[in-house]
């Protein structure tokens, strides 16, 4: 049997994992629940965010220069998506908008492989995040403890944008209802455009705060993205609540599970969504009517 | 009798076609690349895709984790061999798919359940969990990261002769021959009435489940039909390279699946194999050139983009649509002429149906019962115990304000929508608790206030999907006989479309017609299951004054002991055709009796004219 301490340790790991898995889910969710586009490029710009970390740390020592650089960089690649590709597929099958956006995962994944070579490389912790802190019962990485500082001052800066301003409020009719929203007079197409922006950012941050926790690959975007669809499954449709209890619940039960058999870690996650599935199929937080 | 056996030739050119470049092709593969062996990859991927083309082309349903079944069928079959459990290879592939078809149906009952982009999602999600379950917990008999090596080829022995499936052209035999057999069998699928089914689902699931069709049960069907043809693809990838690589089971094995159907072209059968070639050999070809090298994926990346941006429908539909002027002459006068004809002459047209009398003649009791039925949407009341009882070949209707939950009566008493309270009751049986296709099945159909169409099927194959219902049951899997093979339902449809006034058009996509055919459609739909009660829902909304009169005249023929319930805005129609009429307002009965009763009931008038006395 695990210690206490262990067992605390591995919680707190789950909340740190879980509360950026409820970031980057809550940027799919939106994009999803207001333009109706699953995303299947999200892993791949939550990458471009931990790519763009690696570069400014690598060379400066300025984690809020990462944070705001990879916010831009997203902030640019959502815009240049949506203008360039998405907003021509609204019209088309939903199955369209997969296609479309998995092939441009892919070209951007691969861009990162040509540019900056397949392997994995590590990313320096910022000054502030080194060393350890003794939390009473056991001691924990500084970094990880201020990482989810970091994400929790996010989402709630996330929440106040959705719940608290009038593009949150546009944003939030348009879930329940895009075709009324357009027909009192909103520009719906700007809106998705700022909101596939935003969702793109969402990632792109997440990908920064994750880079120094492990090393980087063009290819770690995959698994997120997969988790996120569980996340989603879980949590609901385009609920932000749903993303950040689904994001925290996934992660608790990879972190908890790993601490006894690391081999069914993934597994559990899957029986959790099974779970969900049979007894409620539309999510904890989802609403009825929307598929 | 000659342009029957013209179509028969013509139903087998497909698989004539496709045994001629199975036999061709190697041969130049062979010339070029001095082996026949990426030939054999690209139909390993082919038998893969012709499973997820009636999955994904068919049926609409766009899975992302199709290697968990490629896997499966794979590491069943290899683990077999290489352990040692079966000497035979042909059992241990048999094994191997019909493991992959099992874990389909767990994996189709959970991913089944929701629709669309959530599909996808949840398919994705299993073909992870598979790939880590194979990875991890299951590595003590699937090599983990290192998958299986030595997995056997099969031979056949003839009496003392023994030929052996190993090596380049014995493999690519083996496959090939797979792959024909595959293509037969997608072939028939496609043909047959589970076929037809499958593309009303893609159109319209609704619909397809309003006309008596089980729908969750053919969509699971297809699901395991697909992983049949996976664990099978899946087995054989193990036996040609004689090793089981663990990344069957990837991600990038589903994504590349996917890729190479739409590339190919969706829908065609042929397409994801077109695709494999084109994905397969741009690979080869893209590594060898310098400037690109490591690149390849990207530009294939890029391809993809491009395809589906401005080719959704693949190379091959592209390319058979811009040929098929060569081999088929569209009927293009049809419309023109049905439309042009004088008003008298489709008053002829419409002449009193033929068809025959409801079955069953006419039991005691009422034939449609609704005792005190509720349906609440939040605090709003929509039907508020609402209590109809038809007699057996009433002609009744309804009618109310806008909002005066008329449709939503008409959605309870057809099973769309189920009720919070009362109870329903067809021909005295009570069917509360079943689901629309049950009450299509036992006789309950009804034509929608907005056509229900497959807007991208012919006249006929509509009308054929709603006769084949009531004929084959809710679910049957006789995919070795074709859909216009059940001579009964072929008259049907003959008599239906002829009758309806769209015999010119029987060939016509319905979304070429004009709208006063697709609502006579709409109506034929209903009528197809050849129904003992019909519930019609403003069947003369949006219509001219002479089709008016087309359909009130259809209606009255329409009786010979069924049972109709009308609802419609259209009051002079209301007195002139119904017996009896009921007013709905607000959710609740105001009143019911005879159309004279009616029109002097001062509580209609003061629901419809607010008061004030005409």
């Amino acid at each position: 049997m695990p210690t206490l301490a262990q067992f605390l340790s591995q919680a707190f790991n789950g909340i740190a994992l879980g509360s950026l898995l409820a970031l980057i889910a809550s940027g799919l969710s939106i994009i999803l629940g207001t333009l109706g586009v699953l995303n299947f490029a999200h892993g791949a710009m939550f990458m471009l965010g931990a790519y763009t970390a690696f570069v400014v740390l690598s060379h400066w020592e300025s984690f809020a220069l990462a944070l705001g650089l990879g916010a831009l960089v997203l902030l640019i690649a959502g815009f240049a998506t949506e203008r360039g590709l998405i907003r021509f597929y609204y019209s088309r099958p939903k199955e369209d908008q997969i296609l479309v956006t998995f092939g441009l995962g892919i070209m951007m994944v691969e861009a990162v492989r040509y540019v900056f070579g397949g392997l994995s490389q590590p990313v320096p912790l910022p000054s502030w995040g080194q060393g350890i802190v003794n939390l009473g019962f056991f001691i924990y990485p500084l970094y990880r403890v201020e990482v989810i500082g970091i994400v929790a001052a996010l989402l709630l800066a996330f929440y106040l944008l959705l719940y608290r301003t009038r593009i949150g409020l546009v944003v939030r009719a348009g879930i329940e209802d895009p075709l009324m929203v357009e027909l009192l007079g909103t520009h719906v197409r700007r809106m998705f455009m700022i909101v596939f922006m935003i969702g793109a950012m969402a990632a792109g941050i997440a990908g920064v705060i994750y880079a120094p926790l492990a090393a980087v690959i063009p290819n770690m975007g995959e698994p997120f993205l997969v988790e996120c669809f569980v996340v989603i499954v879980i949590g609901g449709l385009g609920s932000f609540p749903g993303a950040v209890v689904g994001g925290i619940v996934v992660g608790e039960i990879l972190s908890l599970t790993t601490l006894f058999d690391p081999a069914y870690a993934q597994a559990a996650i899957y029986a959790a969504m099974t779970l969900v599935l049979l007894v409620r199929p539309r999510g904890l937080f989802g609403t009825m009517g929307r598929a | 009798m000659a342009v029957q056996s013209g179509r028969l030739l013509a139903r087998w050119i497909p698989e004539v076609a496709v045994a001629a470049a199975l036999v061709v092709l190697p041969f130049a593969f062979n010339a070029w690349l001095g082996s026949v062996d990426l030939f054999t990859r690209i139909l390993i991927w082919g038998i893969f895709g012709l499973g997820f083309d009636l999955l994904f082309g068919y049926a609409g349903l766009l899975s992302f984790g199709q290697a968990a079944f490629y896997g499966t069928g794979g590491f069943v079959t290899a683990y077999l061999l290489t352990s040692g459990t079966l000497s035979s290879v042909w059992l241990a592939l048999l094994a191997g798919i019909v493991a992959a078809a099992a874990f389909s149906l767990l994996v189709g009952f959970l991913a089944l359940r929701r629709v669309g982009i959530y599909f996808t999602m949840i398919t994705l999600a299993f073909g992870e969990l598979s790939y880590f379950l194979e990875n991890s917990p299951l590595s003590p008999f699937t090599g983990g990261e290192n998958g299986l090596p030595g997995v056997p080829a099969p031979s056949l022995q003839l009496g003392s002769f023994v030929y052996s499936f190993a090596g380049s052209w014995p493999s690519y035999q083996l496959v090939a021959g797979f792959f024909f057999i595959g293509f037969l069998f997608a072939r028939f699928v496609v043909l047959s009435p589970v076929g037809a089914v499958l593309a009303g689902i893609r159109q319209n699931p609704e619909r397809t489940a309003a006309l008596g069709h089980d729908v969750g049960a053919y969509k699971l069907t297809v699901f395991a039909i697909a992983a049949i043809f996976s664990g099978c693809a899946g087995g054989l990838l193990g036996i040609f390279q004689s090793y089981m690589p663990p990344d069957a089971f990837a991600l990038d094995t589903s994504g590349q699946l996917v890729i190479q159907t739409v590339m190919g072209g969706a829908g065609t059968l042929i397409g994801p194999t077109v695709g494999a070639a084109i994905w397969l050999i741009l690979r080869d070809v893209l590594q060898q050139l310098p400037a690109i090298g490591s690149l390849w994926e990207f530009v294939l990346g890029a391809v993809f983009v491009l395809l589906v941006t401005f080719m959704p429908s693949g190379v091959v539909a592209t390319i058979m649509r811009a040929a098929s002027p060569l081999w088929q002459r569209r009927p293009q006068a049809s419309v023109a002429s049905v439309l042009s004809a004088d008003p008298a002459a489709r008053q002829g047209l419409l002449a009193p149906l033929r068809l025959p009398a409801a079955p069953g003649g006419a039991p005691a009791g009422y034939a449609l019962e609704a005792q005190d039925i509720s349906k609440a949407y939040g605090g709003i009341h929509a039907v508020e115990g609402v209590s109809l009882a038809l007699p057996q070949g009433a002609l009744h209707a309804i009618i109310g304000p806008n909002g005066a939950g008329k449709s939503t009566f008409l959605r309870l008493l057809k099973r769309e929508e189920s009720v919070d309270s009362g109870r329903i009751l067809l021909h005295g049986i009570d069917i509360t608790a079943a689901d629309v296709t049950a009450a299509y099945q036992n006789g309950l159909s009804k034509s929608y206030q907005i056509n229900q169409l497959f807007p991208l099927l012919t006249v006929r194959q509509n009308l054929r999907l709603g006769a084949l219902a009531r004929q084959r049951g809710r679910l049957r899997l006789d995919i070795f006989r074709a859909a216009d093979g059940f001579p009964k339902v072929e008259a049907l449809v003959e008599a239906l479309s002829e009758e309806l006034g769209l015999a010119e058009c029987a060939d016509l996509v319905v979304n070429t017609l004009a709208y006063g055919e697709k609502r006579r459609l709409e109506l034929g739909l209903a009528l197809a299951s050849q129904p003992s009660v019909l519930l019609l829902d403003e069947p003369l909304a949006g219509l001219s004054p002479a089709e008016r009169d087309d359909i009130k005249n259809l209606i009255r023929s329409l009786r010979k002991g069924r049972t109709i319930l009308l609802v419609e805005h259209d009051m002079d129609a209301v007195f002139e055709l119904a017996e009896r009429i009921t007013v709905l307002h607000e959710g609740s009965k105001l009143a019911e009796g005879t159309p004279k009763e009616i029109s002097g009931d001062p509580r209609v008038q003061e629901a419809y004219l607010g008061g004030i006395a005409p």
